[in-house]
């Protein structure tokens, strides 16, 4: 394994990633999964419950370096991530949370983030005050704070109502559009993925592989309902064809 | 107003007993106060309550301070801890007045030995409690100080001390009433002031009243430590808990 900084894109190149379970068994996770992402564009992850997107996730993190094959970060290598929980620490108040994790950051900043994502009157809250929609809008301006070259996300929506699902969507997609930041976006919700995303890598099974790749080259804003139902009888088609082989 | 009703009903039991009893056995509370009085105007009372609550805080900084940082590292490095758990199983089960008459026999009747031997009897403890507080501590977190390049003065005042917070206060609390028990013991057998030194000079004159007055005095000043200084620290440290949660689970 190797897990080197420097280049323009997110490169990731695993040939094989095992957890050994419990029991001491192992179980093979990733095979042979590849992909790149240019830098300033979004991508998105999508795959079936337990295939490994949440591995993936923790690789290229570096919070797991058992596995074989390379990783390149774009250039800068800074991380900004947002867990599948928010992971905020419950005993600091919500502007404190950002600070602590991006001390370089002006209060001014700070403060424009957090109003920018609707944060402004809980900035001195302390997270178990908060909504759980609210507690992920702070995990995302806590990746956002730190200015990351690279910014991961697991699952940001799950167990939101749909509602709120839509208006966080929203949200992110403008701020991905806003900072340029690139973005590896991991769910299992192929209409998500093609409402935020400018490339879809389409995982198979365990072990998982990148079985297909749609390019969505209209831009997020311009995508049209139809254009989008277009997409998604593709990526099905895709995931139709993936299972058959 | 329930603690002071509760003092009063101590009192009032105590003055009945006195009243029955034969007076060198369990003097009533005026002469005893008369007594306190008496050690507090000749300037006795004083020297031995500070000599006393010097050796409490130096025996218990010495213990916490060691105790922590071995109980960490204990709790986070499986390998330590296998190695160092015997050595603490020994510790605590080996009785306190054998650890304090060695250490005399060792270093001679010293300040120093007395400290040692007080502070080597609450560190076992210490240790105990706060690796059970590292082995509870949260990965989840610890993975989000990983990914977002936390400095390690960071990580320590914002995400492991919060958490060791009540495990601290949970060893300070038994280890202050344990570290001045002992200190007294200390003091017993081989210093020449302090209130166990009194003690032991008013268990020589058969003399209950001046042992109640040296014993009193310093039993209050730890409950005072406790309730001025343990629990307004406790309490400030918890405060983010008592926030009502509207919300689902976090963090
Ligand atoms: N630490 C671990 N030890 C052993 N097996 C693990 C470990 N972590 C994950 N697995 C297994 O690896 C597989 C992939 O897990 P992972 O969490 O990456 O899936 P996922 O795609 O994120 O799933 P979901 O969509 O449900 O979040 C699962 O079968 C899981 O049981
Ligand atoms: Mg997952």
């Amino acid at each position: 394994m190797s897990h080197d900084g420097a280049a323009a894109l997110l490169e990731v190149r695993v040939s094989s990633k095992d957890h050994v379970t419990a029991g001491g068994r192992s179980l093979c996770v990733l095979r042979d999964l590849q992909f790149t992402l240019p830098a300033g564009r979004a991508g998105a992850v999508v795959g079936p419950s337990g295939c490994g997107k949440t591995t993936l996730l923790r690789l290229i993190a570096g919070l797991d370096r058992q596995y074989r094959g390379s990783i390149r970060l774009p250039a800068g290598g800074r991380l900004g991530m947002v867990f599948q929980e928010p992971r905020l620490l419950p005993w600091r108040s919500v502007v404190d949370n950002l600070r602590i994790a991006a001390p370089q950051a002006s209060a001014a900043t700070l403060a424009a983030l957090l109003a920018r994502l609707g944060l402004a009157e809980h900035a001195e809250h302390f997270p178990g005050e908060l909504s759980l929609g609210l507690a992920r809008r702070v995990a995302l301006a806590r990746a956002l704070a730190i200015e990351p070259d690279l910014l991961l996300m697991d699952e940001p929506f799950v167990s939101l109502d749909a509602a709120l699902a839509r208006e966080l969507r929203g949200e992110i997609a403008a701020l991905i559009d806003e900072k340029k930041v690139t973005t590896l976006i991991v769910t299992h919700d192929i209409r998500e993925a093609i409402e935020l995303a400018d490339r879809v890598f389409l995982l198979s099974t365990r072990p998982a592989r990148v079985g297909a790749t749609l390019e969505i080259g209209t831009p997020r804003r311009a995508l049209t309902k139809e254009a989008a139902d277009a997409l998604q009888r593709e990526a099905d088609a895709a995931i139709e064809a993936m299972r058959r082989r | 107003m329930i603690r002071l009703l509760s003092i009063a009903l101590l009192l009032l039991c105590w003055q009945a007993a006195a009243l029955f009893a034969d007076p060198r056995l369990l003097p009533g509370p005026a002469p005893v106060f008369a007594a306190i009085v008496e050690q507090a105007q000749s300037g006795a009372l004083l020297v031995n309550l500070a000599a006393t609550l010097a050796r409490v805080i130096a025996a218990f900084l010495i213990a916490m301070s060691l105790g922590s940082a071995l109980g960490y590292v204990m709790g986070r490095r499986a390998l330590l801890d296998r190695l160092l758990d015997p050595f603490v199983v020994v510790l605590l089960n080996l009785p306190a007045l054998v650890v304090i008459v060695l250490a005399y026999l060792w270093a001679g009747l010293t300040e120093a030995a007395a400290i040692g031997a007080v502070a080597l009897n609450k560190l076992p403890n210490a240790i105990v409690v706060m690796r059970e507080g590292a082995r509870a501590l949260d990965a989840r977190l610890d993975e989000m100080a990983d990914v977002f390049r936390f400095s390690r003065a960071a990580r320590l005042r914002h995400v492991v001390a919060p958490q060791l917070a009540p495990y601290i206060a949970a060893a300070t609390r038994s280890g202050l009433s344990l570290v001045w028990k002992i200190v007294l013991v200390v003091e017993l057998i081989g210093r020449s002031n302090g209130v166990g030194f009194e003690i032991n000079m008013a268990f020589q004159l058969f003399d209950v009243r001046l042992l109640l007055a040296y014993a009193i005095p310093f039993v209050l000043l730890m409950l005072g430590v406790e309730t001025l200084l343990v629990q307004p620290l406790e309490r400030h440290v918890s405060r983010w808990r008592r926030s009502p949660a509207r919300g689902q689970g976090l963090v």
